[in-house]
């Protein structure tokens, strides 16, 4: 039975708009990305009357974006491999084994996710600090310190989304692997590990994405040589000018390495995610 | 093959239990069974502790303290300062007092609004887009595109737009609609709460979606047919099963989107810097402004708990609530 004229026609007014609404940042960043100076600082233009590649090499020169790029790659790349791992042996743990304390961790852990950043800025600037003038292992503004913390910021979420996707493998296939003569964690990384790489990817994709979108620790906890993108983007502004044309050219870049892993890994993130949302 | 299995593994537990060393490696096996399960749990319990439940008991403790830029090398030896913390924080008609409930007020309508049209939207999308038609897996990518770009590249474009003399915004409305005498301010004054919804409905509606989405995907397709062959119009399935079967996710959904949004510090920092318009000052910049620019922390501290009792009241009465409808519900 084909729907309604009038469900056709809302689906249709509803999804125009929404879509317009969704693109249209998307829009004004290419297009004020390809534009000469003096065109973002004048009136907006929805057709842009000169084109320019010129902000795409500038952007690179000034602000050390290069610098910026790598520190992010750094400490975000490093943060959901650990993350990741950390969060495999630990849902490993709750979905196959049943020990005192289990409903406690979980409660636990998952709890964590709803305090504000805020709450422990302080406190970890203050800990980072000590253990720094204590030990002189340098926390406070390095890429270590900021690496720890991003990790644990995922690792709620990955753990609870793992523990879905472990409780799916059936138990019959890390038996059967232990009568092979596989240990424990041999029946992990034999078999458990490579039948849920879906929501390993998953898990990968939202601890990486979590890290490279940081804004608050990134502004508190850098020094000019440990900056991430979060706030170097600041650095186009100038007391007289905003090179607004640069602003989009880099927003547009540092972009591109998660929109291009996330809408290529989409159909993992999404079934994962929502397998753990939902459940 | 059904014969010759059971001798097999009968063999192997013969040849692995040898007179004289089983005793002992049962032992010590049974013993690592029971620590393994809390040796793999260790590094995320440790982490956990390290940069989420320490820091916590700490903060509890330095909202009892006068904790000044002075004592940041050594902040033990910071004096003890009572309930002084506390009893300046909700000292509603000094200053201090005065700016956090308005900041608190300002936080709640804005939650409520943004909570609610992310939910109206992801949903409105989700039941729309649950039929299959020609386009729907590229719109489905395009609404992802929120949510896959980071916080500070998409705020910062929205800022751009936001702008009172070269951007989208006022370019529309003013010059093109002529709707306005002048071009009105967006990101300082009233405005700026408009400003700052827009921003976080724009970025936080395509998680309600997903999760919206992957909740449709449970109904079972028979209830509609059932449904249809009663009779049942498209607008009549949508009301009386697709919105009624998304009870249980929306609970979740809800609480999630809550806490988000109350605690969003992002969005506001990108979009108007360290210290936000009085109509938009969200209480995680405010507190943030309290601790980091007044190098008061006794004071950022206090706030903090203050702000994590009413997350944990807020929370637990809507657990309570919701578990309530859903057991009179089943009933």
């Amino acid at each position: 039975m084909a729907p309604p004229k009038s469900f056709l026609v809302s689906r249709l007014v509803f999804l125009t708009l929404l879509t317009g609404f969704v693109l249209l940042p998307v829009y004004v960043m290419i297009s004020s990305s390809l534009k000469p100076l003096q065109d973002v600082s004048g009136k907006f233009q929805w057709i842009p009357s000169g084109l320019t590649v010129q902000p795409y090499f500038d952007i690179w020169k000034t602000v050390p974006l290069g610098d910026y790029f790598m520190n992010s790659l750094i400490v975000a790349g490093s943060a959901t491999v650990l993350s990741v791992i950390i969060a495999i042996f630990a849902a490993y743990a709750v979905s196959r084994y049943s020990f005192r304390g289990k409903r406690v961790f979980t409660v636990t852990v998952l709890s964590t996710q709803m305090f504000p950043g805020i709450l422990f800025l302080l406190p970890l600037f203050l800990i980072y600090v000590n253990i720094g003038n204590a030990t002189g292992i340098a926390l406070f503004g390095s890429r270590a310190g900021l690496i720890l913390t991003y990790l644990t910021f995922s690792l709620p979420f990955s753990i609870w989304m793992l523990i879905g996707y472990f409780d799916s493998v059936p138990r019959d296939l890390d038996e059967a692997a232990k009568v092979d003569g596989c240990g424990p964690l041999g029946a992990l990384f034999r078999v458990i590990v490579p039948a849920a790489i879906p929501g390993i990817v998953a898990v990968a994709v939202y601890a990486f994405m979590t890290a490279w979108g940081e804004v608050l620790f990134a502004s508190v906890m850098t020094n000019d040589a440990t900056r991430t993108l979060a706030v170097g983007l600041q650095g186009y502004s100038t007391q007289n000018d905003v090179y607004w044309n640069q602003v989009m050219a880099a927003s547009l870049v540092v972009s591109l390495p998660v929109v291009g892993g996330f809408l290529l890994l989409q159909r993992y993130l999404v079934t994962g995610l929502t397998a753990g949302a939902v459940k | 093959m059904t014969t010759t299995a059971p001798p097999r593994t009968g063999k192997r537990t013969a040849g692995r239990n040898q007179p004289g060393a089983a005793p002992r490696t049962r032992r010590s096996g049974r013993l690592r069974r029971i620590s393994l399960p809390y040796l793999l749990l260790l590094p995320a319990l440790v982490l956990e502790l390290l940069v989420h439940l320490i820091p916590m008991v700490i903060g509890i403790v330095v909202s009892f303290k006068e904790l000044t830029q002075f004592y940041l090398r050594d902040w033990g030896s910071a004096p003890w300062s009572g309930l002084d913390n506390y009893s300046l924080t909700v000292d509603f008609d000094a200053p201090v007092g005065e700016a956090l409930l308005s900041s608190f007020f300002t936080t709640c309508l804005f939650t409520f609004f943004s909570v609610g049209l992310c939910w109206l939207i992801g949903t409105a999308a989700a039941v729309f887009m649950q039929e299959t038609f020609k386009g729907r897996g590229i719109l489905r990518t395009i609404f992802l595109v929120p949510y896959a770009l980071p916080v500070y590249a998409a705020v910062i474009t929205w800022a751009f737009m936001f702008q009172r003399d070269n951007g989208l915004v006022n370019h529309v409305i003013h010059d093109q609609l002529g709707l306005t005498d002048s071009p009105p301010f967006w990101l300082i004054g009233d405005n700026a709460f408009v400003t700052l919804l827009v921003v976080s409905v724009w970025k936080g509606w395509p998680f309600a979606f997903l999760i919206m989405m992957a909740g449709l995907q449970n109904i079972p397709r028979e209830i509609y047919e059932a449904a249809a062959l009663d009779g049942a119009g498209v607008w009549q399935q949508i009301r009386r099963i697709t919105l009624p079967s998304l009870r249980p996710v929306n609970q979740v959904l809800i609480l999630v989107l809550f806490l988000w949004t109350f605690n969003d510090f992002n969005t506001p920092f990108v979009l108007f810097g360290k210290s936000a318009p009085a109509s938009a000052d969200l209480i995680s910049i405010h507190i943030y402004q309290s601790s980091f620019q007044t190098w008061n922390f006794g004071t950022g501290s206090a706030m903090s708990v203050l702000l994590l009792l009413f997350l944990l009241v807020v929370t637990g009465i809507y657990l309570l609530l919701t578990s309530r409808g859903r057991s009179a519900g089943d009933a």
